[in-house]
């Protein structure tokens, strides 16, 4: 494991070893560093066909955040009357709101195609090498595209409801990658749990639509601690989606949204705990992808 | 002696078939840990070793042919070196770069234009995207299809598509080239390019090569030593005359195991020529049974013959007009025919099948075997030697 691009005349410095790995497999980063053109290349990939396929692609990527927003604002926002209960006019509940949707539907759109990600990939793994964490990785980001979409509309929300732009913006990116971590984190469970057990592929439709309603999408999450008080919110916060929003929501909307920071470092820590569990598994599971997929 | 560029050193293979079977969803697998906790692991009852204790080195610019019958272990063998699986015990050291080509277009995307495919199949066949656009031009040019770059390869011909898949693949610079197969693909004169652009990668460039195939001509052609393996085990390695006569003694002997897995669902239990050896110009028949581990519909079927170096000389068209058929655990297939003057030249062939499920579809190679002795002809003159005569007996009147 020495020269990454040895020459033939200097083959007697590089040399590969080939044997059945025992027990835990550790991430091996200097090999993903390698191939990280094959990880742009499959993300490359996936964008491109996805909006190659559809007409609708781009058109979609608008629609299905903001119709949402709209649905949501008035069920919620207004039957329901959570923008009364916190003061808050109809335009700000639709930034609200928008702000909720945009890290919950990338992170159920990313989760989803990086859960089914190894499946759609079975031709590739049976027949070439390479490591195997960069499909269910660069599936996530193919998502990343529909998300900056998003931000677009997100901005264009803001100044139709006269929101002040807050240097909390500048913290977007960083709960984005906050987002993508959860989830990378579920696809790479799942990805792998996917192809030993044909039954997983029910599981995410499953979590995609509970977590709607186990996420502050459609509502404050200062709404559950106020109903239910601190220790449900830190069962709450055990959804790592619920600090992703928040953080998210906090960075659009600033001041009165900030996070309730205990919560929001529970769902960290759930968020990291699934990460390193998850690369272990899959590590653990990768040797018999082929054989098995 | 330089040091060897490949040392597998004791390599083994072993899958696990029924024990995991039973348990391929979550659901199952959660029920078997709840019964199973505190109790010991039952050992792994149904497993079979694709591979066993294979040892070989080989010198930088070897060309090395990989032979065998269906199941022998050699696309095993190839999936271990490139490391696409792991081998269950063993070594192996590689001194270079590896590459794989066991199949051609992996990763190619239908949707995706001529140009861009190069691109992604070179980097995912392990180019760096500055290697794919120095090669560029010369990709395009070996595979002709430069009319067509911007086109999705999905409105491409058959015979573009694979033209273009092999040009990305045949320019890969890796030490180690392993190739599986992929020559059974295009028409004849896009075959003969590609032999010859093996030939010139191992040859000129001094690359070293690992090369399955059933075509004992090319094998013959590019090959400096023969790895002749069977039933997971080396059976003979060396000099190529010597194992392709081995080999071919070896298909010619009627197969001990009752039945021949044709993929993971199907398998071949029965096909056999009456009479076998046969006098070329009489005629013969065939029977064929294939069972199913599990149900499944038989889309197509045919029997394919070679000549003893891998030519495919005809078919036999196994498909029902009126629609497939199930074969199931308890209801295999089944058919027998006749072929009223079989016209084929003396000589051995060698037989295969195509076969065409629900799941997947591929040839399989040396299934059975067929001599055919010469006719006795009432003629003034005696015949040419077979050699001479091509595979095919006709039969016609001549005036003068």
């Amino acid at each position: 494991m020495t020269a990454p691009e040895p020459h033939v005349n200097e083959l007697a410095d590089y040399e590969r070893v080939i044997r059945p790995k025992k027990g835990l497999v550790a991430v091996d980063f200097d090999e993903l560093w390698r191939y990280r053109e094959l990880f742009w290349f499959l993300a490359w990939r996936d964008i491109l066909v996805r909006y190659k396929q559809a007409v609708l692609g781009v058109a979609w990527a608008v629609l299905k955040p903001f119709l949402t927003m709209v649905v949501f604002t008035i069920v919620f926002g207004k039957l329901a009357g959570f923008s009364e209960k916190k003061g808050m006019n109809f335009e700000t509940y639709a930034v609200l709101t928008l702000a909720g949707l945009l890290p919950w539907q990338f992170f159920a759109n990313a989760m989803a195609e990086s859960s089914n990600s190894l499946v759609g990939s079975s031709n590739m793994i049976s027949k070439i090498y390479f490591p195997r964490l960069i499909i269910p990785a660069s599936a996530v980001i193919s998502g990343a595209v529909d998300f900056a979409i998003g931000l677009v509309i997100l901005f264009g929300v803001m100044l139709w409801a006269g929101v002040n732009w807050q240097l909390h913006l500048l913290l977007l990116p960083v709960f984005f990658l906050v987002a993508f971590a959860a989830a990378f984190a579920i696809g790479l469970w799942l990805s792998a749990l996917n192809v030993r057990y044909r039954d997983v592929k029910y599981i995410v439709p499953f979590i995609v639509q509970m977590g709607l309603y186990a996420s502050p999408v459609a509502f404050p999450s200062s709404l559950v601690r106020e109903k239910f008080g601190d220790e449900v919110f830190f069962l709450f916060s055990l959804n790592p989606m619920v600090g992703v929003i928040d953080g998210f929501r906090w960075g659009v909307l600033g001041g009165a949204f900030e996070p309730y920071w205990p919560g929001f470092w529970v769902s960290i820590a759930v968020i990291a705990a699934l990460l390193v569990s998850g690369a272990l598994y899959f590590r653990r599971a990768e040797k018999t992808f082929a054989d098995v997929i | 002696m330089a040091k060897p560029i490949i040392s597998v050193r004791g390599i083994s293979k072993q899958y696990r078939l029924g024990a995991a079977k039973s348990q391929d969803t979550l659901r199952d697998q959660l029920t078997h840990w709840a019964k199973n906790i505190g109790k010991e692991q039952p050992d792994a009852n149904d497993s079979f070793w694709a591979l066993r204790e294979v040892s070989f080195d080989v010198q930088p610019g070897e060309v090395i042919g990989v032979i065998g019958r269906n199941g022998a272990g050699k696309s095993t063998l190839l999936k271990v070196l490139s490391q696409i699986t792991e081998p269950t015990e063993g070594e192996i050291y590689l001194r270079g770069r590896l590459a794989s080509l066991l199949e051609v277009g992996t990763g190619f995307h239908q949707e995706l234009t001529g140009r861009e495919n190069i691109f992604l199949n070179g980097v995912i066949l392990g180019m760096t995207q500055a290697e794919v656009r120095a090669k560029f031009d010369e990709i395009v040019e070996f595979a002709e299809v430069g009319k067509f770059l911007d086109t999705p390869v999905k409105r491409y011909s058959s015979g573009m598509y694979v033209r273009l898949a092999f040009a990305v693949a045949a320019h890969l610079e890796p030490e180690i080239l392993v190739v599986d197969e992929v020559l059974a693909v295009g028409d004849a004169a896009f075959q003969n390019k590609c032999l010859g652009k093996m030939q010139d990668v191992a040859k000129n460039r001094g690359r070293t090569v690992l090369f399955v195939s059933h075509n004992m001509a090319a094998v013959q052609a590019l090959c400096g030593r023969i790895i002749h393996m069977g039933a997971g085990r080396v059976l003979g390695d060396g000099n190529p005359d010597t194992q392709i006569a081995a080999y071919l003694g070896e298909i010619k002997k009627p197969r001990t195991d009752t039945a021949v897995p044709l993929g993971k669902i199907v398998e071949c239990r029965q096909l056999e020529f009456m009479p076998n050896p046969i006098v070329s110009g009489q005629p013969l028949e065939f029977t064929l049974e294939l069972g199913a581990k599990q149900r499944t519909q038989l889309i197509d079927c045919a029997i394919l013959i070679y000549s003893v170096y891998g030519q495919r000389v005809a078919i036999l068209d196994l498909r029902k007009p009126t629609g497939q058929f199930t074969i199931a655990p308890d209801q295999p297939f089944r058919c027998t025919g006749r072929i009223k003057n079989f016209p084929l030249v003396e000589g051995d062939y060698r037989v295969g099948l195509f076969m065409h499920c629900s799941e997947y579809y591929s040839d399989y190679h040396d299934l059975a075997s067929l001599t055919v002795s010469a006719a006795t002809k009432e003629g003034e003159l005696a015949p040419y030697a077979a050699h001479f005569r091509g595979l095919v007996e006709l039969e016609c009147e001549v005036t003068f």
